[in-house]
């Protein structure tokens, strides 16, 4: 730790006398000619003034960034009286005038002793290439990762050199990198040799993405014959490098979709899958979870407003706890009279299902609320070419831990040693002296908690409305009936499977055909295995 | 053989309920075409158009009633059924509006001109002929419940997996009558009809015939289904809803039975969604939603479920109903209609008709006291093995 | 064995079936003559229900041949194709359909045509009343013909499904535990009625109650763990050191 702060300290050390001493370089033999220079763009032509743009650029000194800047945008005046150039500000009714170089103020001056440097478009886009090889210099690293980026966006044969002696100066390799993309881009609309262009091809080649496509593409309109081959040599081997990063990319919306596919479905399938109800009030109990954190995120922003990052903490125990009761009334109010009758419990949770929903909508209205995201659920970050939101990412985090918490609770805990053994003989678990209906009572609580779980995750990526569960009951059918009833593994592998099949053909099929088609799939398939995927057999299941 | 058949379907029940509905359409009619606006007993004509879609109502729940109450297939796919045979009334009427549409196209109705298609699908060939669309009305939907109960009922896929599948069947449609190029009007469905075999589909005298042929439809389906139910087939579907493994080791093919049936069915459904349209003046994918095969269940439930006649009055009572909460406070109509469902599956699990039957056989048989023994309580049919 | 097939009226060779890893039966092999009442004991899991699921197409074997008289692949056959062949089964529990009268359920038992429409248009002759009142004598269930048959007690349930297979016509029975829950009375008339049952046709019994099977005083094998453990008179059968082991105990 020590060795590493002196290391630290010292790498500071060199680096500030290393900047100082460039700095000090350029000022030496140019800070007077710099001002000369900037001074003459007052009353030089536009085609000189381009000709001082470009040398200003080549001075490579980050100082008349502003200046040109502010030519650019017309900003920049000239003083009628002697001629000098100057950045001006607005104070009260005269202009503030500022050294184009320095920052330094230099006093104020009326209006009407000073007139516009003028600026036409061809003049802008020597300053955009000036400008870009400055800040390409710049001691400051994300501007110049910025200036090479923008560069490789837009670019022109113009700033070919200052991306070349960039490069050579270039010490970081992330930069490095990005330049000698923006000027294998450059070369290629520029009047190198067929060589070059040819190592710039490769260079692009390696580079990859949709957008290396598109540059080469344009950059195929305007080149030679002799480079043809190449360029389309070069595309297709992007193409093909592409198809795998789509997989990929599919893969992980798949995932994602599964993981929300798996948090609607994992209380459905202990409701459904252990005690055989047909809930159809689930996708209720979700979207009460999702107001749940609406509410506890009103709470927070308006008394508590520091803790907006924990109000998800907050709101799942929160949601837990009103599924939960929800749950428990619903079961012992309703559910327990139906036992053994799963369509008339099919009917009856319906009915709850429209008063949930009503009741919701009586309450809160019938709009979208607005649920935010904490900052740590906000923003994504790159893998490997792929882009992952921290929300999807959390949610997937958050299925897999809710899964595996709830196949421990099953497998290891005495409640679910219960559970298990009034799902498999009532009569027996009874005469043991288990209370079956509490262990039926607290386990459709159980499965509505969950979904209340699920809700506040979802309250994170879908719009959080009355009509929130109408959206997921079907699909989380779909996944427990595929999955097999009765078996968690089958639940997990049946929300990834349908989730990244879904993601797959919704390239090929659009959305909604890709869903229309996953739907006829899977009616096929139960055609095919009744029981899903991870079906139990034998005499015991038809008994 | 058929007038066996059609002898047997006429038990005392049926042929009240029949000269009821028979009497129904020829008054109503008569009624609001004949007796001046002021007389007491004169219908208006929104009375006329609104009972003649509850009894399209009535004929779908009647639908639904022989496959779940006789063969204890709960179909939460009903409204599918139903909708198809709207849409094929829907192409027929909309091909009768001609050049009379917005854009003037004689063939194109409006919706592909907009979308800018330069000729029409194969798929509405022929419904510009009445004949055709009316046996489309039952042929596609009997076509869909073929594909499908033959795969399901052959795979022997029961009980809530059945419901969940018919639900996944509705719901698919739904999806797919929604896009614009399926080529059935997308989102806004098919409207704006303008005549019906060359009767202009608004006028009284056409609003009075709609409701006349809903009330013979519904009555002449009611006869087919008692007969169904009371011939051997009936008690052979009676005994699979009861026990499906003893009707099929007493050697009866029960996935044809199913399926026999599950068809039957579906074409009825299919015809009152072709009486339903052109008194709605409406058909869009909204009717494929899931939420309405369900409500069907829930009039069936109301009426009684295995008793032909209770869904017919489950129809009528609980749109009947929705249409006078809807109109006194709209926000409770939900509520009510979701206590209904519980309260149905509570309290009534045999539905209006199934109770007050009940009562009266159970005053019956106790008048009778004949048998000593006595009645158990719960005469719930076991499932078979 | 091969010689055998075609005298046989019902032949199972070398059949095994597993769920889940579990053997439930075990390269069975059994042959049921014309016109024999055959008695099959054995503890719970040792494939009794298993193998009358095999011969009724319930199940499919893993492997082995299943053949009804002489030549019939049973396996390649489904419930009701194996039901028209003529094998009735009786399950463990009574199953008769409740929210019909006695009289319809022997009705629906009655073998005539089962098609969609030979039932849709189907009106009851004269023959099929007597017989179906013959039946009900058989059965003695007569004086309760309209009665749903809900309203049965358990021994009647069990008679009347007793009854639907006669009706039924089959050449092969399989009677799964007919009286388990009866009284003593109705265990001796029920052995009575299987007695006079099997003169026309094969029966095969499976029954716990050793009372029963020595009152039937019938050929009697022994399944346990699913295959044969012993076979032959119930007197050489209980007298088996195997047999006690596994079933009947010290």
């Amino acid at each position: 730790m020590f060795y590493r702060l002196i290391f630290a300290a010292f790498r500071i050390f060199f680096v500030c006398l290393s900047l100082a001493l460039s700095l000090l370089a350029t000022k030496a033999f140019a800070a007077d000619d710099l001002k000369a220079m900037v001074n003459a763009l007052g009353t030089a032509s536009f085609a000189q003034a381009e000709e001082l743009v470009n040398n200003l650029g080549k001075s490579g000194d980050p100082n008349v960034v502003p200046a040109l800047e502010a030519l650019s945008e017309g900003d920049l005046f000239v003083r009628k009286s002697d001629g000098q150039v100057f950045l001006t500000k607005r104070a009260g009714s005269k202009l503030e005038l500022i050294d184009p170089l320095t920052g330094a103020s230099a006093g104020e001056e009326a209006k009407s002793a000073l007139s516009k440097v003028k600026v036409n478009n061809s003049l802008r886009r020597a300053i955009r290439a000036a400008i870009g090889g400055l800040t390409l210099m710049s001691p400051d690293r994300t501007v110049r990762l910025q200036a090479a980026q923008s560069i490789l966006k837009a670019p022109s044969a113009d700033s070919l050199e200052a991306v070349e002696t960039a490069l050579a100066a270039e010490q970081d390799a992330e930069i490095k990198g990005v330049l000698e993309s923006a000027r294998a881009v450059a070369l290629l609309s520029s009047d190198r040799s067929l060589d070059d262009k040819k190592a710039a091809i490769e260079v692009i080649k390696e580079r990859g993405g949709r957008d290396s496509i598109s540059i080469l593409m344009t950059a195929a309109n305007s080149a030679d014959e002799a480079l043809r081959p190449d360029i389309d040599a070069a595309i297709t081997s992007i193409e093909n490098s592409l198809v795998f990063a789509d997989a990929a990319q599919n893969v992980w919306y798949g995932l994602s979709l599964g993981s929300v596919l798996l948090l609607a479905a994992i209380g459905l399938a202990i409701t459904f899958g252990v005690m055989g109800i047909i809930n159809m009030a689930h996708g209720e109990m979700v979207m009460l979870g999702a107001y749940s954190t609406f509410v506890v995120q009103n709470i927070i922003r308006t008394s508590y407003p520091e803790l907006f990052d924990w109000s998800l903490a907050i709101a799942l125990p929160v949601a837990i706890l009103v599924t939960g009761a929800v749950g428990l009334v619903i079961e012992r109010g309703v559910i327990r009279f139906l036992y053994g009758r799963p369509l008339e419990t099919l009917l009856a949770t319906w009915g709850i299902s429209l008063i949930l929903q009503q009741a919701v909508r009586t309450i809160f209205g019938p709009t979208n609320q607005e649920v935010g995201n904490p900052s740590w659920m906000s923003g994504a970050f790159e893998l490997g070419g792929l882009t992952i939101t921290w929300n999807r990412m959390w949610i997937i985090v958050f299925s897999l831990s809710v899964f595996f918490a709830l196949l421990f609770l099953l497998k290891r805990s005495a409640f679910g040693l219960q559970m298990r053994a009034v799902t498999q003989n009532r009569r027996m678990a009874s005469s043991m002296g288990i209370r079956t209906p509490w262990v039926d009572a607290f386990t459709f609580a159980l499965g509505s908690s969950i979904a209340g779980m699920a809700g506040v995750a979802l309250s994170q990526i879908d719009n959080v409305s009355p009509n929130l569960g109408q959206s997921y009951i079907i699909d989380s059918f779909m996944v427990v009936v595929f999955g097999g009833v009765g078996n968690l593994w089958g639940t997990l592998v049946g929300a990834f499977t349908l989730g990244i099949v879904n993601k797959f053909l919704e390239p090929y099929a659009g959305a909604v055909l890709g869903k229309i088609l996953v739907l006829v799939l899977i009616i096929l398939f139960i055609q095919k295995r009744p029981r899903g995927l991870f079906a139990l057999k034998g005499r015991a299941v038809e008994a | 053989m058929i007038t066996a058949f059609l002898l047997r379907s006429l038990d005392r029940k049926i042929i009240v309920a029949i000269a009821v509905l028979l009497a129904l359409a020829v008054f109503v009619p008569a009624s609001n075409l004949l007796l001046p606006e002021d007389s007491p007993l004169h219908v208006p004509t929104y009375l006329v158009a609104l009972f003649g879609k509850y009894l399209t109502y009535a004929l779908l729940a009647l639908a639904l009633d022989l496959v779940w109450g006789y063969c204890g297939i709960l179909s939460l796919g009903h409204g599918a059924f139903f909708a198809l045979g709207g849409y094929a009334m829907g192409m027929y009427l909309m091909r009768q509006i001609g050049p009379r549409g917005v854009y003037g196209d004689a063939i194109l109705p409006d919706f592909m001109v907009f979308l800018n298609w330069k000729e029409l699908p194969w798929f509405w060939y022929g419904f510009d002929q009445f004949w055709f669309a009316a046996l489309m009305v039952v042929v596609v939907p009997g076509l869909l419940a073929f594909v499908f109960g033959w795969f399901a009922f052959r795979s022997r896929v029961n009980g809530v997996y059945l419901s969940i599948i018919t639900q996944a069947m509705t719901y698919a449609l739904l999806l797919a009558f929604f896009r614009n190029d399926m080529g059935f009007g997308g989102n806004n469905g098919l409207t704006d009809f303008k005549d019906i075999l060359g009767f202009n589909i608004q006028a009284g005298g056409t609003r009075a015939a709609l409701f006349a042929a809903s009330a013979i439809m519904l009555a002449l389906s009611l006869l087919v289904a008692s007969g169904i139910v009371r011939s051997k087939f009936g008690k052979v579907l009676v005994g699979i809803r009861d026990a499906e493994s003893r009707v099929r080791f007493l050697g009866f093919r029960v996935e044809h039975m199913k399926l026999f049936t599950f068809v039957v069915s579906a074409m009825m459904a299919g015809i009152a969604g072709a009486l339903y349209v052109p008194q709605v003046g409406i058909i869009n994918p909204g009717e494929f939603a899931p939420a309405n095969s369900i409500e069907v269940v829930i009039w069936t439930a109301v009426g009684g479920r295995a008793t032909l006649i209770g869904p017919i009055i489950g129809a009528v009572l609980v749109n009947g109903g929705k249409t006078i909460f809807t109109g006194l406070f709209p926000e409770f109509w939900l509520f009510a209609l979701g206590a209904l469902f519980v309260a149905v599956t509570l309290f009534l699990p045999k539905g209006i008709v199934g109770t007050i039957s009940g009562y009266i056989a159970s005053r019956r048989e106790y008048r009778k006291a004949a048998s000593a023994k006595p009645v158990p309580i719960d005469a719930e049919p076991q499932a078979a093995e | 064995m091969n010689e055998k097939k075609p005298k046989s009226l019902l032949y199972l060779d070398g059949v095994s079936v597993s769920f889940d890893g579990f053997r439930a039966l075990n390269s069975l092999s059994f042959v049921v003559e014309p016109g024999e009442l055959r008695a099959i004991i054995g503890p719970n899991g040792a494939g009794k229900t298993t193998m009358m699921d095999i011969i009724t197409g319930k199940t499919r074997p893993d492997e082995g041949e299943v053949f009804f008289n002489g030549d019939i692949d049973l396996t390649k056959k489904d419930e009701a194709d194996i039901a028209q062949l003529g094998i009735g089964r009786k399950f463990q529990k009574p199953t008769v359909f409740e929210s019909h009268t006695v009289w319809d359920n022997l009705e629906l038992a009655l073998n005539r045509k089962r098609g969609v429409f030979a039932t849709l248009f189907y009106t009851m002759t004269a023959e099929d009343k007597a017989r179906i009142e013959e039946i009900l004598e058989t059965i003695r269930l007569t004086h309760r013909k309209d009665e749903l048959a809900a309203y049965l007690s358990h021994g009647q349930k069990q008679w009347l499904e007793i009854g639907m297979l006669l009706a039924q016509e089959p050449k092969l029975l399989l009677v799964d535990e007919p009286v388990a829950g009866m009284t003593d009375a109705e265990t001796a008339e029920t052995a009575m009625l299987l007695k006079e049952i099997a003169k026309s046709r094969s029966v095969v019994v499976v029954e716990h109650d050793m009372g029963f099977i020595r009152d039937l005083g019938v050929k009697v094998t022994c399944l346990a763990e699913g295959s044969v453990l012993a076979e032959g008179s119930i007197d050489f059968v209980s007298s088996d050191p195997k047999v006690i082991e596994n079933y009947l105990g010290r």
